[in-house]
């Protein structure tokens, strides 16, 4: 048997030995540098891909697992993720997990104030540098490193011989400027003493031994060298905390429950701003939904309309802001509606004398929202309805002609009942995408104005995703954990809106039939 | 149908012409505005929509070209708008190539094989649609930083890390695929089969080159869905060097920055063949109108 027939035989069982095998190293990997979750995370899906492709059960999961793990990696498990965040106080002040905020702390060093410090000298050798540290009370006592080229700033701890007189001819010192010059590598350099003290460097050319700050005690509490005090880990509040209730920074990550829930649903001061931007949230779907629709279905009755020409034409116009990426086009008009500059202000003050403040008046912005997103939506609701319009039989309204109705009775007694019904999921749907409609109000309001009234950062034209938004990577401190709870309450009414508008499909459907 | 026409009909014929023109004009003014903007000289200029003076300095500006202010000194521009633009159309390129993958392998099995859970699989990615990933913003940052101190070309403000979010956005596409193989007859892969074929070999061999079509219209809606991408995208990166244009071109219009003419110039010159690959594509795509389909 040669070679290229046994790859092909066992081709495949060797590449997939190959992979399981890169994934397994990534996983130790991933677990060594403590990313557990992420660790098991891969060993699942690794252990799924080995069953999937080696087992003879599994014909169709072969072609499915790919996009499926994708899918659950990187679209269903965030969406988990968020919940569980919002059950923890995970912020800018409580960002690490516990381990990692411990080993923060026990990171932090301190040089004792009366410890004596070393002046520090560089020297050339060839192209790299020696350090040279005298004992600035004892004047014979000097300690040399080897010779580094001091280019890259990493932390690394070298080892320090003590200089015997006469020992060695070095160049003469650098001049200051050059020891500046290297400050970036200086710092993150440990030298190591030969009687074991640790230096670092404390100003711009002094060297002096620092020591932790905090020791681990057997109880796991941390003893403050600086002052003695003991800190205990509060998992409660996610806080190490001294005898007297001081936190101390760095927080970490601890599970709060519903805390977050309570917040928003009780608290007035999380769920005033939450129940009106709730309010304004279905005010600016349900109105976009109906603008857009009732455009969308008068444009299609009249390019169904045959006696009409250049319908071809209209059509193609009319689709420009469905076809435009939505980017662009919301921040065209965010140009155009600026209050000194804008085209439309312009236009208004030639005709009427009127310079309207659209970002600065909320019931202005809120009408400049609904114009815009008017715009933006309406091309789709109209060739939705073109689609609809067309199926309805001729004849209906051959018949509805012969009896001489009017546009206006055609319109109400055949047209629309009959597309309604096909029609409503879709206007759900619609809604269900207005109510996230994040890129539209972010990239033309940014949910301003503010609220004059309310503490937390929320405005007036913010929607519910919008708010969280901002809520997690703008104004008030990132914080995640509140803006996941509040996500986590859009999933469950995103979810009823879905559950309302499969019901309605099912409607359509078994209508059709 | 007979067509009587009497003198109502006539006044209504115009009514919707007078109608149909002026919402015409309204769609297509601020895009004249634009253009009309992006040729005048200065940020600042006013004027009619015809410019009285016509100058390139924005469209230099749009090019990363050293453009005349003010002063008369040439100034480099500061935004890469180029750059924005590659790195828009490498993470599109890829992510599209990487969804087709996915997708049209994961549709195969859905429309030709018979298993257990197939329906829950087809309405658990429908499902998925409904939620839309700035949902999980939070998450996906929360993953990615973590990600990121393991694998630091993984982590925030890496075009990998955006390659890996967009990958599993992929349930509308499976759909039209779907939708598509179920078009196509069934006994041209039976045949294959009898003739000793096994399933990949019918799915490589028969089945996709048919479905060619679909592969190049699903290609360029999902590369389109990821160049106009904005909630991920803005989350996920933050120097200026890594923006995708979908991000970098806000910064034209900032309150305190408000660079109109230069933003005229950048949104003509990257919208211009977004939409224009994008009215290529409608045509398959208004059959998937009706279907459920939503923009994005």
């Amino acid at each position: 048997m040669n070679l290229s027939s046994l790859l092909r035989r066992h081709g495949a069982m060797l590449s997939l030995s190959i992979a399981s095998a890169g994934m397994l190293y990534l996983a130790t990997l991933l677990y060594t540098v403590g990313e557990t979750l992420l660790a098991g995370t891969v060993l699942v899906m690794a252990a799924l891909a080995l069953w999937t492709y080696s087992s003879a059960k599994t014909m169709a999961l072969r072609y499915l697992f790919p996009g499926i793990a994708a899918a659950a990696v990187f679209v269903v498990f965030p969406m988990v993720y968020t919940i569980a965040i919002g059950f923890t106080n995970y912020s800018s002040k409580n960002l690490l997990d516990f381990e990692r905020a411990r080993q923060y702390l026990l990171d932090e060093t301190y040089s004792a104030p009366d410890a004596r410090s070393f002046s520090l000298s560089l020297h050339a050798d060839g192209h790299e540098f020696r350090l040279r540290l005298q004992d600035e009370e004892d004047e014979s006592r000097r300690y040399l490193s080897q010779p580094l080229a001091l280019a890259k700033a990493r932390p690394l701890e070298l080892a320090l011989s003590e200089e015997k007189p006469g020992q060695l001819v070095l160049d003469e010192a650098l001049p200051l400027k050059d020891v500046i010059a290297r400050q970036a590598a200086l710092k993150p350099l440990s030298l190591r003493l030969p009687e074991g003290d640790l230096l670092r460097l404390v100003s711009l050319r002094k060297f002096a031994p620092i020591k932790p700050r905090y020791t681990a005690q057997a109880d796991g509490s941390l003893l403050d060298g600086t002052s003695g005090r003991r800190l205990v880990a509060n998992f409660d509040s996610g806080y190490f905390e001294t005898e007297t209730g001081e936190q101390v920074q760095p927080g970490f990550k601890v599970n709060v429950g519903f805390e977050h829930y309570a917040r928003i649903f009780t608290d007035a001061k999380f769920s005033q701003p939450f129940l009106r931007i709730f309010g304004w949230t279905v005010a600016f779907s349900g109105l976009t939904v109906l603008f857009a629709a009732g455009l969308g279905l008068l444009l299609a009755v009249l390019l169904n309309w045959e006696s009409l020409r250049g319908r071809k034409v209209y059509q193609l116009l009319l689709f420009l802001p469905y076809a435009v990426p939505g980017f662009i086009s919301i921040l065209i008009f965010k140009g155009l509606f600026n209050q000194n500059l804008g085209e439309i202000n312009m236009i208004l003050e030639g005709l009427f004398g009127i310079r309207p403040a659209w970002f600065s008046d909320p019931l202005l912005a809120k009408v400049m929202l609904l114009t815009v997103n008017t715009w933006l939506g309406f091309p789709y609701m109209m060739i939705v309805c073109m689609g609809l319009i067309k199926s309805i039989p001729g004849d209906l309204y051959e018949a509805s002609a012969v009896a001489g109705a009017g546009p206006l009775t055609n319109f109400f007694g055949i047209t629309l009942p009959l597309i309604l019904k096909p029609l409503t999921p879709l206007l759900i749907s619609s809604f269900a995408f207005n109510f996230n409609n994040f890129v539209l109000i972010t990239l033309l309001t940014g949910g301003r104005p503010d609220f004059l009234d309310i503490a937390v950062p929320a405005g007036t034209t913010d929607i519910l995703v919008s708010y969280t938004f901002r809520m997690a990577f703008q104004d008030s401190g990132q914080q995640f954990g509140l803006a996941s709870a509040i996500s986590t309450v859009i999933f469950f009414i995103v979810g009823g809106i879905t559950l309302l508008q499969m019901r309605y499909t099912k409607i359509a459907q078994t209508d059709q039939r | 149908m007979a067509i009587v026409l009497d003198p109502s009909q006539r006044w209504r014929l115009l009514a919707a012409h007078v109608f149909l023109i002026g919402l015409c004009l309204l769609v297509v003014f601020p895009f004249l505005v634009v253009l009309s903007v992006s040729l005048r000289p200065g940020n600042f200029a006013t004027g009619s929509l015809i410019p009285d003076a016509i100058s390139f300095e924005h469209w230099r500006y749009a090019l990363g070209l050293p453009y005349q202010g003010p002063d008369g000194n040439l100034i480099e521009p500061e935004l890469p708008v180029l750059r924005w633009l590659w790195n828009s159309v490498k993470v599109a390129g890829l992510s599209a190539l990487i969804a087709l993958l996915l997708s049209t392998t994961g549709a195969y099995a859905l429309a030709r094989m018979k298993f257990r859970g197939r329906d829950q699989v087809l309405s658990g990615l429908m499902l998925m649609q409904m939620f839309p990933a700035v949902l999980a913003l939070v998450a996906i940052y929360a993953i990615f930083d973590r990600l990121g101190s393991a694998f630091p070309a993984f982590g925030i403000d890496s075009h990998w890390s955006l390659l890996l979010a967009y990958s599993g956005g992929i349930a509308g596409h499976v759909w039209t695929i779907k939708g598509y193989y179920d078009t196509i007859p069934y006994e041209v892969e039976e045949a294959a089969k009898v003739d000793g074929a096994t399933s990949w070999q019918t799915f490589r061999l028969v089945l996709l080159p048919m479905a060619l079509p679909i592969l190049v219209v699903v290609f360029l809606l999902a590369f389109i869905g990821v160049l106009i991408e904005y909630p991920v995208a803005s989350v996920l990166l933050n120097s200026d060097q890594n923006l995708t244009l979908a991000v970098g071109t806000k910064k034209f219009v900032a309150e305190h920055n408000f660079k109109w003419g230069d933003f005229a110039a950048v949104a003509i010159l990257s919208g211009l063949p977004i939409t224009a690959v994008f009215m290529l594509a409608q045509k398959w795509m208004i059959a998937g109108l009706t279907a459920g389909g939503i923009k994005g």
